[in-house]
């Protein structure tokens, strides 16, 4: 998701002002200090860091291991690490890591997840530090998407956990709880990072523009807040590219939609202009479109749903929303997803085409 | 370079002291605190009886512990292993739990080994002690059912020289034949009593200072965990600077409890309902403060339950939306979405009076 190409002269906005210490955190101050106060004898329990997209849980952890080890953990190298499940099947996942710790997404291999994450976690706590007097006498082992772990994997990590916690603590990063077993959750000290508030925003977006030494109005920056929908990352990136189209900022400039929220707005148009099966095939193709262009089909779902919802009778708004949830429930479940969307756009005309029609029998 | 060294060589003395403290300090309390024997396990009477009369010298059955996470089932089977077995219980133990590879394969190569072996009656330093090993399956319920049909006649043929003990949080998933070859335990949650016992003397131990108030807080929200509980504490304490005592926000902010003002303003919401952009703005905003839906829903049922303006049907309206939502929320379904289905739920009950 995030770019780390360092090769680039410039780099985007997002890495290059990204702060590298708790005390230059911009918001969450109070949380900023218990963690610093969390280090302050050099050892922490298991971390599970929580929040939506942007609000800063990856600045967090790194800025908690430059704490606790020092500028080093900045010396990342990738690494390719080859694992072989049970069924002698060949995987092979990305790794970043550093001298002290290890982060890994043990999402990328789907659902043998479980071996990734037992092997690694093995592997870094059955090598001890050499030496002692250095560094800590415990790695980091950092996962990420660990809502989206298998449930199989999340059993292997809980007794893991604690054996070997002498040598080894984990930090888990999450976007929702939900997903996480309570027997993990149990085991780890759980860090909520909300997202930040649309002031703060602003305030990080004049910030970030001083240091390019731009000039931003207020007006236009608490613009970008209220589209980014409070996520950081996607304010400083819409920013950053309104910048490229027209600078000076004006204060009603235009600031682009992404084209795929377009696209899916056509598409709903679409739906509710007409309820046929030629509709149908058509939204069939555009759903296709967007699914090939590497949408996240709950993404699609979510934005698909609040435009037709927005147009629904009070009545039928809790049956579309009680179909909505079942459907998006299955496609969770399921991994043919355009099924499951397709489904619910022809449950949804047909109820649309329902109330319509008893709409116009009234008259 | 010379300055750079010199202090290298001075401070390097002085470190592995402090290192070594670090490795005291870093035992989590939960592994610290936990029960040495099993007289100490507190409130699972039936289990510590029949486990106390087995060290004794009775016959020691094959044993199935099931019960909620954090009730002590791990720890009253491994204290009983220490007291068995003395300071030689870590060769005649074998623990195996989800982390650990368990196929059927390893059922049919590992266990079967181990439960071959025959174990002495004579510990080496000359004392008694019983003459089998124990075999524990941890977090037995996330074993295959082809896997635990594997272990049916090994779990009889050995019973010379090896004992059995699976735990698990749920027994429906443990197949009915192995069931039947064990005495079952249920290991009920604990009282809020006794866990604010336990809290109060670690704190004593760890000299930690704490409000009455945010003690009580903490036990209530640990549901009857007691691992729970204690890592609350630990992180309370840690998160707090020393010195001063654990107040209620940070117990709040380290269970994530939803705060009540949220609650309410979805209830009024739901009740008062005028525009659904309101209702869609609200449960948007949740979703970006990152609360736990899966917390809110539990608080929001509790509330629902003793709530005096609603009657039975629109509760058990709720009640059964509630059960569903929360079901697949944890399948992975989206927490907007769903959320807004219980928002839209909600507004339909209290239209139903």
């Amino acid at each position: 998701m995030k770019r780390k190409d360092k090769s680039l002269k410039t780099m985007l906005w997002t890495d290059k002002y990204r702060p590298k210490e708790l005390s230059a955190l911009d918001y969450h101050k109070d949380q900023a200090a218990n963690l610093k106060n969390l280090t302050k004898d050099g050892d922490f329990p298991h971390l599970l860091v929580y929040g939506p997209l942007g609000a800063g849980k990856k600045t967090r952890i790194m800025c908690l291991l430059r704490e606790l080890y020092g500028p080093g953990v900045e010396r990342l190298k990738m690494e390719n690490m080859n694992f072989t499940t049970p069924s002698n099947k060949k995987l092979e996942i990305m790794t970043v890591s550093s001298n002290y710790h290890i982060e890994v997404n043990p999402g990328d291999v789907g659902i043998y997840d479980r071996v990734v994450v037992m092997d690694i976690i093995k592997n870094v706590a059955q090598s001890q530090q050499l030496n002692v007097n250095a560094q800590r006498e415990f790695k980091v082992v950092v996962l990420t998407g660990v809502d989206n772990l298998t449930k199989d994997a999340q059993h292997a990590l809980r007794r893991t956990m604690e054996k070997y916690i002498s040598n080894c603590r984990l930090i888990l990063c999450a976007n929702s709880l939900c997903r996480v077993l309570p027997a993990i959750k149990s085991r780890c000290l759980c860090i909520r990072v909300p997202a930040p508030t649309e002031t703060e925003i602003v305030h990080i977006l004049q910030n970030v523009c001083k240091k390019e030494d731009l000039s931003i109005p207020v007006e236009f920056a608490s613009k970008i807040a209220k589209k980014s929908n409070r996520n950081l990352r996607r304010a400083l990136l819409m920013c950053e590219a309104c910048k490229v189209e027209q600078y000076p900022f004006t204060e009603n400039q235009n600031i682009p939609d992404p084209d795929w929220q377009i696209f899916i707005k056509k598409t709903a148009a679409r739906i509710l202009q007409n309820q046929n099966i030629e509709t149908l095939s058509k939204v069939r193709e555009n759903l296709y479109e967007l699914i090939t262009n590497g949408i996240p089909s709950d993404i699609i779902f979510q934005t698909l749903l609040d435009e037709l919802v927005a147009n629904c009778d009070m009545e039928i708004r809790l049956a579309v929303m009680e179909q909505a949830a079942m459907y998006e429930h299955r496609m969770t479940q399921g991994n043919k997803q355009i099924f499951h969307l397709e489904a619910f756009v022809a449950k949804f005309m047909c109820m649309y085409q329902n109330m319509m029609q008893e709409m116009v029998g009234e008259f | 370079m010379q300055a750079f060294l010199k202090l290298k060589s001075g401070e390097a003395p002085s470190k592995p002291t402090s290192s070594t403290t670090i490795l005291q300090n870093a035992k989590p309390w939960v592994e610290k605190y936990r029960p040495r024997t099993v007289t100490d396990v507190v409130e699972q009477n039936d289990v510590v009886s029949i486990l106390e009369q087995c060290i004794t010298g009775a016959d020691f059955p094959n044993l199935l512990f099931y019960g909620p996470p954090g009730t002590g089932k791990t720890s009253t089977i491994l204290a009983a292993a220490r007291q068995l077995f003395g300071d030689i219980y870590k060769e005649r133990i074998l623990e195996l739990n989800a982390s650990d590879e368990r196929g059927i394969q390893v059922i049919r190569d590992k266990v079967k080994n181990f439960a071959q072996l025959t174990a002495s009656g004579v510990r080496p330093d000359g004392k008694r002690c019983p003459p089998f090993k124990i075999i524990i399956l941890d977090e037995a319920d996330s074993m295959t059912s082809v896997a635990q049909a594997a272990l049916r006649r090994t779990m009889e043929k050995e019973t010379k020289s090896t004992r059995f003990c699976l735990i698990c949080n749920y027994v429906s998933r443990i197949i009915e034949p192995l069931t039947s070859r064990c005495t079952k335990f249920r290991f009920r949650p604990l009282k809020n009593s006794m866990i604010h016992e336990r809290l109060a003397l670690i704190c004593k131990e760890e000299n930690v200072n704490y409000d009455e108030s945010a003690l009580k807080t903490l036990v209530e929200k640990s549901d009857g965990d007691m691992r729970r509980a204690i890592t609350c504490l630990q992180s309370c304490a840690k998160l707090a600077s020393k010195g001063t005592p654990i107040d209620i926000t940070t117990v709040s902010e380290v269970t994530g409890v939803v705060p009540d003002t949220w609650l309410e303003q979805f209830l009024t919401l739901c009740k008062n309902f005028v525009h659904y952009k309101d209702l869609q703005e609200f449960i948007r905003k949740l979703m970006l403060e990152a609360y736990a839906s899966s917390q809110l829903l539990e608080q929001l049922n509790d509330k629902l339950v003793a709530s005096k303006d609603l009657n039975d049907s629109q509760k058990s309206f709720i009640g059964e939306k509630i059960g569903v939502i929360s079901f697949r929320l944890q399948e992975g379904g989206s927490e907007y979405l769903q959320l807004l289905e219980l928002g839209l739920s909600l507004v339909k009950a209290f239209s139903l009076s």
